[in-house]
């Protein structure tokens, strides 16, 4: 944003993130600790997942972590990997092997406590869930999705998207003025978290309650019953580590200070363009 | 360099931060005011929202092909009170079930007492605190119509159900409100899957309450007793684990 009436141009600072966005977004980076924490001592009660209306351990699950003795192990469709030290069987805080699904490290409460990690999760849950649809509302009304997120019909083009993840992969991230709008990876990816993703937490979550789906059946009827909205929801869970463990990494890559700063104060300074070489 | 050095330290946080947060959320969890002020308005939250969304809808009713094949048990499998046992050897023939409290006519019922009254068959889903669910057949009569039968009286809020099984000699009990009592679901049931309620299942009479948790679903019922306050019933929270494990009463979700 320079005084005169230049164009922008790299090395520049430009407000990036409005203030809902910020705020929301910090309070999804605490809520998503405490909800991956707590979810995964949950599961720690019944390691098993299943397809259908009923489940249970007479049934056959499509994913499990358990234990033979001192040997964890992930079982998945058919396949047996071995996972003792980290799923299964693991070393708790007083050293001595515990046999319980996820360890310690990643668990909230860090030992065994069903009841304790519903608490956090089912009072978090509504700070993730409020806010979620005060953000979508808003962000309906304020155009924010319409003009940062939607993606344009030249940006939806087969060739524009192969182009940018070719440039994702070599690692040549946008500088400069492209710097200043979401490229299309960015826009398909928060969008699939924000339409998807997200709403489907909920959702999945509404169809394990029994109260809720027995005030909303449909709930059972797009997830294909109680167990495998359980499956999807954790199915979910990962597919937002992985946007989590990616976000990140780009966050990094990108700069982590000046995408920290855009986070917090709204301002971001647009990366230099490249030299032109040749 | 100075960026590598950002990139590092950023690492670092990630790295140490993350247990240190888990750590915090372990201390914050024992903290009596955090579980009081913070932890418990999830339960509270969750009883009104879904009261005021869920109204009087009835749970899913499956077909009799949706049955689990095999519906495991859980908590208590055989009660070890004498008494008990001593009317399951003679196939509860002498068993009554107690009701009393705020009740206008306090009484006492027979099995076949209970099954000469209005029927209700049900296939519903179980749903465990754990996490599994099993569907079976249930059949039983309906706790309000036992509980108009006995005069409820108006200052009667909350329904508790005492039970014969114990952990560690402290007897098991559950409770809930009067909209879940008055449920049309919500049924003492003396028979699943059209045989006589198996002992591991809560023989002679468990409780269906359809809407909430396995937990909340009684077994073993002796003694039913209509109550103003659940303050004076075990440790005050009106459930065995609502009392020794921090499980919410409320457990629609």
């Amino acid at each position: 944003m320079g005084s005169d009436d230049r164009p922008l141009q790299g090395g520049d600072l430009i407000r990036r993130h409005r203030l809902s966005t910020r705020l929301w977004h910090w309070v999804n980076a605490a809520v998503l600790v405490v909800m991956l924490g707590s979810g995964l001592m949950i599961f720690n009660a019944h390691p098993r997942l299943y397809w259908g209306q009923y489940g249970a351990n007479p049934d056959p699950a499509w994913l499990e972590i358990g234990n033979d003795g001192a040997e964890g192990y992930l079982r998945v469709a058919g396949a047996e990997i071995p996972t003792t030290g980290l799923l299964g069987v693991w070393t708790g805080h007083d050293g001595q092997p515990t046999a319980r699904a996820f360890p310690g490290w990643a668990t909230i409460p860090s030992t065994y406590n069903l009841a304790l990690a519903r608490r956090w999760h089912l009072t978090f849950a509504w700070v993730f869930a409020v806010p979620l649809v005060l953000y979508a509302v808003w962000s309906l009304a304020n155009g924010h999705l319409r003009r940062d997120l939607w993606p344009k019909r030249r940006e939806m083009r087969p060739r524009h998207i192969l182009r940018d993840a070719a440039d994702h992969a070599r690692l040549r991230l946008p500088r400069g003025t492209k710097a200043a709008r979401y490229n299309i990876l960015q826009k398909l990816s928060y969008l699939a978290v924000m339409i998807l993703l997200l709403p489907g937490m909920v959702l999945t979550g509404f169809a394990m309650s029994p109260a809720m789906a027995a005030a909303w059946p449909w709930l059972l009827d797009i997830f294909g019953g109680r167990q495998s909205a359980r499956s999807l929801h954790f199915v979910f869970a990962a597919a937002l580590v992985l946007f989590f463990v990616v976000h990140v990494a780009m966050v990094l890559l990108a700069g982590p200070v000046n995408e920290l700063r855009s986070m917090v104060t709204g301002r971001f300074r647009l990366p230099p363009e490249r030299e032109r070489r040749g | 360099m100075s960026r590598r050095l950002t990139r590092r330290r950023a690492l670092a946080t990630l790295g140490l931060g993350a247990p240190a947060l888990l750590l915090g959320c372990d201390r914050l969890g024992r903290a009596p005011s955090f579980r009081d002020m913070v932890l418990e308005t999830g339960e509270w939250l969750s009883y009104r929202a879904q009261r005021l969304v869920a109204g009087q809808a009835l749970a899913r009713e499956y077909a009799p092909s949706d049955m689990s094949p095999v519906f495991r048990t859980n908590g208590s499998t055989r009660p070890r009170d004498p008494d008990y046992l001593a009317h399951a050897e003679t196939g509860f023939a002498d068993w009554r079930l107690a009701v009393d409290g705020r009740v206008a006519r306090p009484g006492t019922f027979s099995l076949s007492d209970l099954r000469d009254m209005p029927a209700r068959t049900q296939i519903t889903r179980h749903d465990c605190v754990e996490g599994w669910s099993a569907i079976g057949q249930w059949t039983g009569v309906p706790l309000w119509h036992l509980l108009q039968q006995t005069g409820i009286r108006a200052e009667a809020r909350y329904i508790v159900f005492h039970c014969a099984d114990d952990y560690s000699g402290r007897p098991y009990y559950e409770s809930i409100d009067l909209a879940d009592a008055a449920h049309p679901q919500t049924i003492l049931a003396y028979a699943m899957n059209e045989a006589a309620l198996p002992m591991g299942h809560g023989a002679p009479l468990r409780l269906r309450v359809e809407r909430q948790l396995g937990y909340k679903h009684a077994k073993f019922v002796m003694r039913i007793e209509a109550v103003a306050t659940l303050a004076e019933t075990g440790l005050g929270k009106g459930g065995f684990w609502e009392d020794r494990g921090f499980y919410e009463w409320y457990a629609g979700i």
